[in-house]
């Protein structure tokens, strides 16, 4: 149980870059990744601006080094090109030499094959090609990344709405401690697909004007796809491989808001909780951490009851702390390992990022997010959190090692 | 690892949640390709105007969870966890369909919030306003093992002493008509408890939903003990299944011979079950062997069907007739192998022992 996990590779695909040197290109640059729509086809084009990868399937299918069969939903290709960066930093050219899992994380698996496969359905229900609805379950992407680097000892996939991916990184994380895996490459993957564009219009938080968290003014979220994986080894494992490490896992926390379904408590008692388990686990006192990468969505709801629940937990004096959305967009089931890795490059870089987009502080919080990019910041211990439909919440620590 | 079963709430094709007695009389299907759910009265744990707003399998996971903790005497649990392969297929289907239909203007948000793979563990901890771990897997023929696996985990580590863990997946009218264009159910109409006497491809399409209240330590509540799981993907041969499992029983339970029953995922589809044959005769030939899809149909999550079939043999001491697949001399049953495949991609073995 005394097992320590260390990050040992990253991987990152989003709007704002198909790695992470050019991820880390525009965050320096505060190059935030929303824009008019122009990939997906949607009645929305030009009403509702999102944060797309802007590749074809010809072109993401080169990047993940597979055969353009169509055999791979977006969120599959999406994901392998993130897994294979993150295995390659990591340097692992033998997946075999230890034991080695895989869990990953989405929402909507390939629901962009579904999609196609359902408009033909819809009107017949012997039409529709099949090839497109094999890849509708989210066991599917998961599975293509295992296959496309042959990992086998442990393969699983976690869906708890926007903390998905986070919840891999726990997940992964306690396999490692209780000693059934050696490694594991965590992270999740979800594509912009008109069932999520149009969930999220219809449940009115899809803000036209692109999101701005911890604003007074911000109405909504914007939506973004992508897809982060972080390669976590136990420490004898890095230890016998004479590994570089990037940070340290210190803590994880999830905890259940049981409020509503898809709002949040206005105290943020779920939010609190899983911060505070995350703390318990690190063994940290709240003044440690050196930042707080927020969930901070950019709705009324979350914003609010996150900042609240930020305020009870850190009291009067609030780490930094910043939304990446306005970069990246909402990733959903992937938000939590893409701002999982970013955390990475903070802790690497001693970097804290700006909350783009932010004007006026809000009314009910004591607090304003960090407005500009901050070089040569000491950055030891950050704070990552993911909450998500259901009130399934979940934090995480990662900690310069 | 290991975690005790303490309560068991199953909703099932058969009369497994309002029924007397344990499988007294299997329920029977006659010319059908697929076998669905018996619904109980829902207003018994549900509030109606609660309900009328939740999807089928919604409220069959919300049932089965609050007759398991009732049966195992725990109000709030320290985790809530799931394991679904389709999930809320129904609202996914009915957002898809209508976003079409109204070419995706003034939709109904209420399918979409529905959809979402989590939506049954937030909805029981919505109810029991439980505040603890929550989290759902949704990996195929992993899905209900994860979730026992991250159980077990909590269990050992001491961050949970009771834990709700439930396994659950519904068939719809478009599952069935798409899984059957895929080939994965037999062409002609069966009787589902005579599954195994069809020897063209394809199998019985089911659901079910089976909750589990497991705890870290034994008292008199405890139904039966899971002592290990373990799960092998996309094994490459036969000789990669029986190595496997192999190392499962050494390290579980020590011999083949310290196995007192089988319980095999035999589904019917000839090339599918090849694989539990050899099981069979090259680890079990002088043991009892089981089969239970024909009582549950196939689906993602219907080794969890198989749990509670173990814990009910185990509790009562007796080998329904109807689960037999061959007849062996009758011995105290100690130690019960469950082993299921999910169309040849998922593997996993389970032991669960007497307690």
């Amino acid at each position: 149980m005394s097992e320590r996990i260390f990050v040992t590779g990253v991987g990152i695909i989003s709007a704002i870059g198909f790695d992470c040197a050019e991820t880390s290109v525009a965050l320096q640059g505060s190059k935030g990744g929303i824009g008019r729509i122009t990939m997906l086809n949607t009645f929305y084009k030009d009403e509702i601006p999102v944060a797309e990868v802007k590749a074809g399937v010809p072109e993401l299918s080169a990047m993940a080094k597979v055969a353009e069969n169509g055999l791979f939903s977006r969120t599959s290709l999406l994901g392998i090109i993130a897994a294979r960066q993150a295995v390659m930093q990591a340097q692992i050219n033998d997946i075999s030499s230890a034991k080695t899992g895989l869990i990953s994380a989405t929402t909507v698996g390939g629901m962009d094959r579904s999609e196609r496969f359902y408009k033909y359905y819809m009107k017949n229900n012997m039409r529709g090609r099949l090839r497109d609805i094999i890849t509708h379950d989210c066991g599917d992407s998961t599975e293509s990344i295992a296959d496309a680097l042959d990992i086998k000892d442990h393969v699983s996939t976690i869906s708890t709405a926007c903390s998905s991916s986070a919840n891999a990184i726990l997940v992964g994380s306690r396999m490692i401690k209780n000693g059934i895996l050696d490694r594991v490459l965590v992270g999740g993957t979800d594509a912009l697909t008109l069932f999520t564009l149009n969930g999220f219009n219809s449940l009115m938080i899809l803000d036209k004007n692109g999101c701005r968290p911890f604003d007074e003014e911000r109405n909504g979220l914007t939506l973004g796809e992508g897809s982060g994986f972080l390669m976590i080894e136990s420490e004898s494992t890095v230890k016998k491989d004479h590994k570089t490490v990037l940070c340290e896992i210190t803590g994880y926390g999830n905890a259940c808001d049981a409020f509503h379904q898809t709002a949040s408590s206005p105290e943020g008692n779920g939010a609190y909780l899983s911060m505070k388990k995350a703390l318990d686990t690190s063994g940290l006192e709240p003044r440690m951490i050196d930042y707080i990468n927020a969930h901070g969505t950019g709705t009324k709801n979350n914003d609010l009851s996150e900042g609240k629940a930020i305020e009870r937990l850190f009291g009067s004096s609030i780490p930094p702390c910043s939304s990446t959305k306005p970069f990246t967009g909402h990733t959903l089931g992937a938000a939590g390992s893409i701002e999982a890795v970013l955390c990475v490059l903070a802790l690497r870089n001693q970097w804290i990022y700006p909350n783009l987009s932010f004007k006026q502080q809000m009314a009910d919080l004591s607090f304003s997010p960090v407005t500009a990019f901050q070089y040569n910041i000491p950055v030891r211990n950050v704070m990552s959190n993911s909450f998500g439909f259901g009130g399934n919440n979940t934090s995480l620590i990662f900690s310069r090692n | 690892m290991e975690a005790y079963i303490q309560g068991i709430g199953v909703i099932s094709p058969q009369k497994t949640f309002t029924g007397n007695g344990f499988l007294q009389d299997a329920m029977e299907y006659n010319d059908v390709n697929y076998i669905k759910c018996l619904e109980p009265v829902y207003g018994d744990f549900i509030d109606p105007m609660v309900a009328r707003r939740m999807s089928r399998i919604v409220k069959m996971g919300v049932c089965a969870a609050l007759k398991c903790l009732r049966d195992a005497g725990i109000e709030n649990p320290d985790a809530i966890i799931t394991g679904t392969g389709l999930g809320c297929i129904e609202d996914t289907e009915k957002f898809l369909g209508s976003l079409y239909a109204s070419e995706e203007q003034l939709l109904n948000p209420t399918p979409f919030i529905q959809s979402t793979h989590n939506t049954i563990a937030a909805a029981i901890a919505l109810k029991l306003k439980c505040n603890s771990y929550n989290n759902t897997y949704v990996h195929r023929g992993f899905s209900f093992e994860s979730a026992l696996l991250d159980s077990m985990m909590l269990l050992q580590e001491g961050s949970a002493s009771n834990i709700l863990t439930g396994g659950m997946d519904e068939l719809t009218p478009n599952s069935f008509a798409i899984t059957n264009r895929l080939g994965f159910w037999k062409e002609k109409t069966v009787n589902n408890l005579r599954l195994l006497d069809y020897k063209n491809k394809g199998s019985l399409a089911g659901e079910g939903v089976a909750f589990f209240a497991l705890s870290h330590s034994k008292n008199d509540k405890s139904l039966a003990r899971i002592s290990a799981v373990s799960t092998l993907y996309k094994p490459q041969s036969a000789d990669e299944v029986t190595a496997r499992l192999s190392g499962f029983i050494q390290k579980s339970a020590g011999v083949a011979g310290d196995i007192d029953l089988v319980m095999l995922g035999m589904n019917g589809d000839p090339v599918q079950d090849k694989i539990y044959h050899h099981i069979m005769s090259n680890f079990f030939s002088p043991v009892q062997c089981t089969f239970y899809k024909h009582l549950c149909g196939e689906y993602d999550t219907a080794a969890s069907f198989a749990l509670y079939l173990a814990t009910m043999i185990i509790k009562e001491q007796r080998v329904p007739a109807i689960l037999k697949c061959n007849d062996r001399p009758v011995r105290k049953i100690k130690n019960v192998l469950i082993y299921n495949h999910f169309r040849n991609i998922n593997h996993a073995m389970f032991l669960i022992t007497s307690c």
